[in-house]
């Protein structure tokens, strides 16, 4: 009732003011200015919001995998046996638990007591000095598809460099030698997934200020019935539009720099790009977070319904859609190309070589525009749709 | 008492019709939990497939040109090979993200290899994407690694050749035998649309009435507080089994699980135990929240770390030690273990009650952790 008075009063004195523009958006943007800061709600998404996300995709979120339990079943108990066991043993990625029948442990598979199991036969020495197939089994629990396959990975990986340290066999040795393969990763030196993820994080966070926030903005002028109390004043669309538009963008950029401060800084990542660059990518991706989270509000009505368009136009792309977590050249076709429609994809892709690339104009600029034209799209329609009337609007 | 539940049902009468009544609230409930299911299911991917792959060969004998014959072979992770003919060219496509992974085989190749020379192949990926680097890493010194058995077998001739076959390791998937990712994310999301659904109905429904100022009406009303708190709870859980239902039918019918009749009331009985203890959650959310802005971000503050730390993305296991009591304490954790055991492992009654039993002292502790702040605020 509070904000109602004070917005009637407002803009009865700025209509004995004449009518003047400016007057009228300088206490439009006042009136949006202070209504974030004084909702400690706000402060909360732009800055505390921002800094817990950081954290988590800094330590929460990890493809390197570590700790994994896996079962040995030591049919054999010859040296050769316990051997290949300490080589399980002696890594940092694996929590072992060894029993001597298997039935003992395949019941643990159920429910992830166990992610796997490594099976070194009866026969095991035989086998392996034959040179039959198969000299050891490997039984992966496939109820996370992607991390059995990760797992899978791990421990072939170590079955191999045990065989090549044994290196009874002559061709192994000599195939160690005979091709080597040098490696070098470009922008992430060590591989680490933290790396890829803090700047690519930094996409959600950035969703969240610029949809989440603004979605509910114009939503909740008509639920508390303020909008009547705008809509009688002479303020024009463009007006409404730009004093709901600017404030929340400011916030969006100082957000930014406030968590690019702590990537570089606190988390060691690095920044070789520009802070030019990193403005402007910025700059573009929040016209199209805005632009959708007041075309959110604008189509939705009651608050209600704004969150869950947010959540599901707005957050869920971010995290999914982007290629910051999943592998979007791996989804199927129709996913792909929808990959396409939601800016997450080419911010994370400027974010990332932004920090860990440097200015690559040839990937920013195409990004850029891409997103500019996105949000384009999304704040024309917006302007269209402001309600400048009460029958238009409801 | 028969006078208290006649007030419940009422408020919980009206509780329901606030969400229902609404036509985009009532279909928002419906729709969006669909095509999450559906987009995700089909996009939360971690496999490495239709890569580009740059190649520069500076020689263009026999054995360079087997070797290429393999990474060509290789289409189901390297769907386009784009050829280079200097390093600057090479260095380029790296940075501009045409190709994630280069390779530069040396002008003396081929005579080095039939000799039986050491020879040198120079790598190069991008590790802006370092998940797909490092599986591509490994994928293709595996192929070189195979290509040098077999040839080491050609020139030595047999003896050996059966030697190489030790690398053959025939690894059994158990509960998804084709590996499908789809499998494990249909099954987790029915707990993450859930958590979604439940956290959001209840949060915004004491605030909402804050914020349109009816909240004074209900405490003018008989209503006593734990019964409004249980007014308010019941829709929550009501819909949130609802759409749990709903979704692990969806997940039968159109993903194929191999859900049984057993474990459909096992899943049941875990998603009715799994709820309360959101509802917990966001009662509290909605005893703090002043406005519905703020009761939307506690339930999104407490949404983001739930679903981070649930092991739907990346297994909880990668979690530092000291981070990782969090996720112990996040019924999402247990909802998305228990309904990926359920859909894919048959796992018995003795298992689930051993795997489930944490949902119950932590929706004990949410909800009298609600109802303490609740009456709080009440006064």
């Amino acid at each position: 009732m509070q904000d109602m008075k004070n917005s009637i009063d407002s803009t009865l004195r700025l209509q004995r003011h004449g009518h003047n523009r400016f007057i009228r958006i300088w206490g439009l943007l006042k009136k949006e200015v202070l209504q974030v800061l004084r909702d400690p709600s706000s402060i909360l998404i732009a800055f505390i919001l921002p800094l817990i996300l950081l954290f988590l995709f800094s330590y929460g979120v990890s493809l390197d995998l570590r700790e994994i339990k896996i079962g040995v079943v030591l049919e054999q108990d010859s040296s050769k046996a316990r051997d290949l066991l300490s080589a399980f043993q002696g890594s940092t990625y694996f929590k072992l638990r060894v029993a001597r029948d298997r039935r003992q442990l395949q019941p643990l598979l159920v429910g992830g007591r166990l992610q796997a199991i490594v099976v070194i036969p009866a026969e095991f020495t035989r086998r392996k000095y034959r040179g039959d197939d198969n000299p050891v089994q490997i039984i992966v629990r496939g109820t996370d598809a992607n991390t059995g396959e990760l797992i899978q990975h791990y421990i072939e990986a170590t079955w191999r460099r045990w065989l090549s340290q044994q290196g009874t066999a002559q061709s192994n040795a000599a195939a160690a030698n005979l091709i080597d393969v040098r490696s070098r990763v470009w922008f992430n030196e060590e591989v680490e997934s933290r790396a890829a993820l803090i700047p690519g994080s930094l996409a959600v966070i950035m969703t969240l200020i610029g949809t989440m926030l603004t979605s509910l903005v114009v939503a909740r002028e008509w639920e508390r019935g303020t909008m009547e109390a705008l809509l009688s004043t002479p303020v024009t669309r463009g007006d409404l539009f730009l004093c709901k538009f600017v404030p929340y963008f400011l916030l969006g950029i100082m957000a930014m720099i406030l968590v690019t401060v702590i990537s570089t800084w606190g988390l060691d990542v690095p920044l070789r790009g520009s802070f030019w660059a990193l403005l402007m990518v910025t700059s573009a991706f929040l016209a199209y977070a805005l632009g959708l989270g007041l075309l959110i509000s604008v189509v939705a009505g009651n608050q209600f319904v704004a969150t869950q368009g947010a959540l599901i136009a707005g957050f869920l792309p971010a995290f999914i859609l982007s290629g910051l977590v999943f592998e979007i050249n791996s989804m199927p076709w129709p996913i792909r190309f929808l990959t396409y429609l939601f800016a997450p994809r080419y911010f994370v892709s400027s974010l990332r070589t932004l920090f860990l690339a440097g200015d690559v104009w040839q990937i920013i600029a195409p990004n850029v525009i891409v997103m500019t034209l996105l949000g384009a799209v999304f704040l024309i329609i917006t302007a269209r749709k402001m309600p400048i009337t009460l029958e238009t609007g409801k | 008492m028969k006078l208290m539940l006649y007030r419940i049902a009422r408020l919980t009468k009206k509780e329901l019709l606030a969400v229902l009544k609404d036509r985009r609230s009532r279909f928002l409930l419906i729709g969006p939990p669909l095509l999450q299911l559906l987009i995700f299911s089909f996009a939360a991917t971690l496999e490495v497939r239709n890569v580009t792959l740059g190649v520069y060969m500076e020689d263009h004998g026999r054995a360079a040109r087997d070797l290429l014959a393999r990474f060509q072979g290789a289409q189901r992770t390297f769907r386009t090979i784009r050829y280079y003919r200097d390093l600057k060219t090479v260095r380029q496509a790296i940075d501009n993200q045409e190709i994630l992974a280069a390779i530069h085989i040396g002008p003396d190749f081929s005579k080095h290899i039939e000799l039986g020379v050491p020879e040198r192949v120079q790598v190069i990926l991008d590790g802006r994407n370092a998940n797909a680097a490092s599986v591509v890493q490994g994928y293709i010194n595996r192929i070189v690694e195979d290509y040098v058995k077999e040839t080491l077998s050609r020139l030595h001739e047999p003896g050996i050749a059966k030697a190489t076959s030790l690398d053959s390791i025939v690894t059994r998937k158990w509960f998804n035998p084709n590996a499908d990712p789809q499998w494990s994310t249909v099954s987790a999301l029915v707990g993450v649309l859930c958590n979604l659904v439940v956290l959001l109905i209840t949060a915004l429904s004491i605030a909402r009435e804050r914020e349109l100022g009816t909240f004074e009406q209900l405490l003018v009303s008989p209503l006593r507080p734990a019964e409004i708190l249980i007014g308010k709870s019941v829709p929550a859980i009501l819909l949130g089994f609802i759409e749990g239902i709903f979704m692990t039918c969806m997940a039968v019918v159109i993903f194929d699980l191999p859900l049984t009749l057993k474990g459909f009331v096992l899943l049941l009985g875990t998603i009715f135990a799994f709820v309360f203890s959101v509802v917990g959650v966001g009662l509290f959310v909605s005893s703090i929240a002043k406005t519905q802005q703020q009761g939307f971000l506690g339930a999104f503050t407490y949404q983001v770390p739930a679903t981070l730390l649930c092991g739907f993305a990346t297994p909880v296991e990668n979690v530092p030690d000291w981070l990782r009591w969090l996720a112990y304490v996040n019924p999402l954790q247990y909802m998305v273990t228990l309904s990926r055991t359920i859909f894919l492992e048959n796992p018995s009654t003795r298992v689930v009650l051993s795997m489930a039993w944490p949902l119950v002292p932590i929706g004990l502790v949410t909800l009298a952790a609600a109802t303490a702040l609740f009456r709080r605020r009440m006064q």
